[in-house]
């Protein structure tokens, strides 16, 4: 899988579907029984459908299950066009698609927009959106409860047979659609769905407009699986709300993906073929109920035994051998240099904090709180555990909004903006327990942030750009691993190299030494000082007094939500109200 | 759409409750099993139906009397329950592989049905099924009776069960953090499997009360499951008795629309509540 540099495998692959798309385009001349090209038709109608659900489910992790309910929706948009208004058949698929994004966007825009509607929600959310949706059709002029007819509607004549011309409408948007999901898996747009698929949060504080994506990923899915709906209206000349709206479409969707591999753009189609053909073995022979339950079978199969797909397993039965050759990798020393420049720190304010309170369900985890951070500086942010360090750094971030307060950065309001712009404009961070995105390798975490933070690169700069931040970091050995693979130490180390790679102004550092031994923090503690001596100004919060005392130029101290001391370190931890919140009045 | 007379309405209300506490027998099983052990399982819909059939066999055939079917039926799915537990935790099932991997055990039990008893419609003929009896306007059927007796009483036994004894504490405990109710000493696996089997067991029950009242046919495994999910969702997972509440609720709004207007625009109303429900209080379900 790695042999081939990058932009090799993708010229690779594209061929490979374009060679492969002209190669069956060839087929309707090859004398072949019409047979053929009707079963190739239904392979290529759910490649479309499964490689279409796959961009939003598949890519995102959005499981939806209302798949039906667009596929439908181009259905019953070309069936009533077509058959009662005398549209011609062609012109009916660009509304038939049309009809389906106008539903999928709208009920993207309400669904998305709801943090805890994820997973088996979700899915629910827009399973319970086709009986609606199925119901509104059945019961209005629509259809009205007969099923529409378009035995009068005239069949366009591509290709030599009758039935040529589903196959070739429907290779045209088989093709389109892999095509499709081919860019998108290789663009900044892909990248930030398999994000949001490992953790949203954390894409959108990384500067991924998560809500954007998703609802464009949604309105991409449901243009394609209504364009499939109107083909297919036309092929079974017959449409019913029943048969239409119901579990049968999402269902097979999922399972096509599933078997495929849901995390590569060929897995739906992959899947597709397979199950198709079982179907088509299973149930058209004298043992049609045997052969469900061989299906059932082997869905739960593939579930229990390859979880990843037939080609997450193929891939995996290759890697092996890359992996045992790396092993346990040392990391090498940091490629940056020992000294410290002598950078002035400015008293230029870059970000002003004034009156910020967030309350928990009644806990005021900052309570008024007026902080300013200079250009240039390490500023400490220093407190006992509970005091609202990490709370001040969620709210820059933009995590969630401050209760009230405003927060000054560029002359924009933090409190009114949304994460990703705020990463946008230059503001980075780091978390306390690591948070990267498991499902993408190392170099793929870092890229991530250098395409949709302050620095916004292509993809391509973007892998250039982290290959930097890897020497930076150390972590080049590690490159190619997942996240999982590293220890805690270098899980760190990520953080900090996603944080630097979006190039910020500002960089929020969530106690990045805790856990680490003492080596390590030397190592982190000169990281930091580099850091620093790019121009980036640090916010660091940290309860390693020795880091804390070697590094910060100021420091402001927390208590109970409120700012209690500000200045510099060595001096301020010696002030008695500083003592007394961390060690008890008793000791004061 | 002229509003129909009271006795009609009251009539309509009536049997949406009966209905409504079948959908809160079904939707107490696969919310304890949602809520408690993070399998959705579909195939609690293929097991109730199992039952049904089997109820079926059992006092057609066998000629015994289709309550006491029960005894045969819940050891049996118990025992099912049970075992498909086992299979999710040996294979560390996600919630939502759960799905589909019960989904796949739906299909094969719907193919074993039909291989049975075939596609045909089936109608359990007992001496429960023309029973009924007046009371002022309204006609009480038996069978239904039965079925919301049934359904109040495991609801509020599963209810005061995980309340009141130390053994549905403990159960709580480690649906809430299963890894801390273990440290406490809690014997979290065998909790799981006996959860699962009375989850089963109480399908193999809801079967029954589907066979009592209603005609079967194997394709109508699928019917109930988008009613029976908005149930679930509306009455909050791991809940004992807020599928019975949902139910009910969903029941009538159901029959009351029909009564209204046409029965086909009855999905609309469970549908668009769920959604509704979602939409406004997602952190909720």
């Amino acid at each position: 899988m790695f042999c081939l540099s990058v932009p090799a495998k993708f010229n690779r692959d594209l061929a490979a579907i374009l060679f492969a798309g002209a190669l069956l385009a060839t087929i309707p001349f090859t004398g072949l029984p019409p047979f053929y090209e009707s079963f190739l038709y239904l392979v290529f109608l759910w490649t479309v459908l499964a490689t279409s659900w796959n961009i939003l489910s598949g890519y995102s992790g959005y499981f939806s299950f209302g798949h039906g309910a667009f596929f439908g929706a181009g259905m019953y948009t070309t069936a009533v066009l077509a058959s009662r208004f005398d549209v011609p058949f062609l012109w009916t698929l660009p509304a038939a698609a049309g009809v389906a994004v106008v539903l999928g966007a709208a009920l993207g825009a309400a669904v998305f927009r709801v943090r805890g509607i994820r997973g088996e929600l979700f899915a629910l959310v827009t399973l319970a959106f086709t009986f609606v949706v199925g119901t509104i059709v059945l019961n209005t002029p629509i259809d009205g409860g007969p099923g529409v007819y378009l035995s009068g509607v005239a069949v366009p004549k591509i290709g030599p047979s009758g039935v040529s011309a589903f196959f070739y409408m429907g290779l045209a948007l088989a093709l389109g659609t892999v095509l499709a999901a081919f860019g998108i898996f290789h663009s900044k747009f892909g990248s930030g769905l398999f994000a949001i698929h490992d953790d949203e949060d954390v894409a959108e504080v990384m500067g991924v407009p998560t809500l954007g994506y998703k609802i464009a990923a949604f309105s991409v899915s449901c243009s394609l699986a209504g364009a499939a709906g109107g083909i297919h209206a036309l092929f079974l000349s017959y449409v019913t709300a029943g048969d239409t709206f119901s579990i049968v479409v999402p269902l097979t969707v999922v399972l096509m993906s599933v078997l495929g591999g849901k995390r590569f753009w060929a897995g739906p189609a992959v899947g597709a073929a397979v199950i198709t053909a079982l179907l088509y073995a299973f149930t058209a022979g004298d043992h049609a109920v045997a052969g469900k339950a061989v299906f059932g079978a082997v869905l739960i199969a593939v579930i229990l035994f390859m979880p990843q797909g037939v080609l997450g397993w193929f891939f995996r039965r290759r890697r092996p051998l890359a992996k045992a050759a790396q092993g346990v990798v040392e990391l090498p020393p940091m490629a940056y240099s020992q000294k410290r420049s002598d950078r002035a720190v400015t008293s230029e304010p870059i970000l002003i904090a004034r009156g910020v309170r967030k309350a928990f369900r009644g806990v005021h985890a900052l309570d008024g709180v007026d902080i300013e951070i200079r250009r240039g500086e390490i500023l400490g942010l220093l407190g006992p555990n509970g005091s609202g360090k990490s709370t001040f750094i969620n709210l820059v971030s933009g995590h969630f909004p401050p209760d009230a307060g405003e927060m000054l950065f560029d002359g924009r309001d933090l409190a009114r903006c949304k994460a990703h712009r705020i990463a946008r404009g230059g503001i980075a961070r780091t978390y306390q327990i690591p948070r990267p995105f498991a499902g993408l390798m190392v170099r793929e975490n870092v890229a991530m942030a250098a395409m949709f933070g302050s620095a916004n690169l292509s993809r391509g700069a973007a892998m250039r750009e982290a290959q930097r931040w890897l020497d930076f970091t150390g972590l080049t050995p590690k490159a190619n691993t997942y996240p999982d693979d590293l220890n805690l130490h270098q899980r760190k180390f990520l953080e900090l190299a996603r944080a630097l790679a979006t190039s910020p102004q500002l960089v929020l550092l969530d106690e990045v030494l805790s856990g680490l031994t003492p080596t390590e923090i030397n190592e982190a503690v000169d990281l930091i000082r580099a850091i620093r001596d790019h121009g980036t100004t640090v916010v660091f919060v940290e309860h390693v007094m020795r880091a804390v005392i070697a590094l910060t130029d100021r420091i402001v101290v927390l208590n109970h939500g409120l700012v209690i001391a500000e200045g510099v370190a060595a001096d301020v931890m010696a002030r008695p109200e500083v003592v007394t919140a961390y060690l008890g009045s008793g000791h004061a | 759409m002229a509003l129909p007379n009271f006795a009609l309405l009251a009539q309509s209300i009536l049997s949406g409750i009966f209905t409504g506490a079948l959908y809160g027998l079904l939707g107490l099983g696969l919310s304890l099993s949602w809520g408690m052990l993070r399998q959705i399982n579909l195939a609690h819909f293929a097991l109730a139906f199992l039952g049904a059939y089997l109820c079926y066999q059992l006092s057609t055939v066998n000629g015994m009397d289709p309550l006491a079917t029960m005894l045969v039926i819940v050891p049996c799915f118990f025992a099912i329950g049970v075992a498909l537990q086992w299979i999710f935790a040996r294979f560390r099932i996600s919630a939502f592989n759960s799905l589909l991997v019960t989904f796949g055990l739906t299909v094969i039990v719907e193919s074993v049905i039909q291989s049975v008893w075939t596609a045909d419609f089936r109608r359990l003929a007992s001496g429960y099924s023309d029973m009924k009896f007046r009371v002022g306007v309204l006609y009480v059927p038996v069978p239904e009776l039965l079925t919301l007796m049934l359904s109040l009483t495991l609801s509020f036994a599963i209810w005061a069960a995980l309340r009141y004894t130390d053994l549905g504490r403990a159960m709580r405990a480690s649906a809430e953090d299963a890894p801390i109710a273990a440290a406490f000493g809690v014997n979290q696996k065998g909790l799981a499997l006996l959860l699962s089997g009375v989850c089963a067991a109480l399908a193999g029950v809801a079967g029954v009360c589907i066979a009592l009242s209603y005609t079967l046919a194997p394709a109508q495994i699928y019917t109930w499951i988008g009613v029976v999910f908005a149930v679930v969702m509306l009455g909050g997972l791991g809940r004992a008795l807020g599928p019975l509440i949902a139910g009910i609720l969903i029941g009538v709004s159901e029959s009351v629309t029909m009564a209204v207007t046409a029965p086909s625009w009855a999905p609309l109303v469970s549908f668009s509540l769920l959604i509704v429900v979602l939409l406004v209080r997602p952190g909720k379900v």
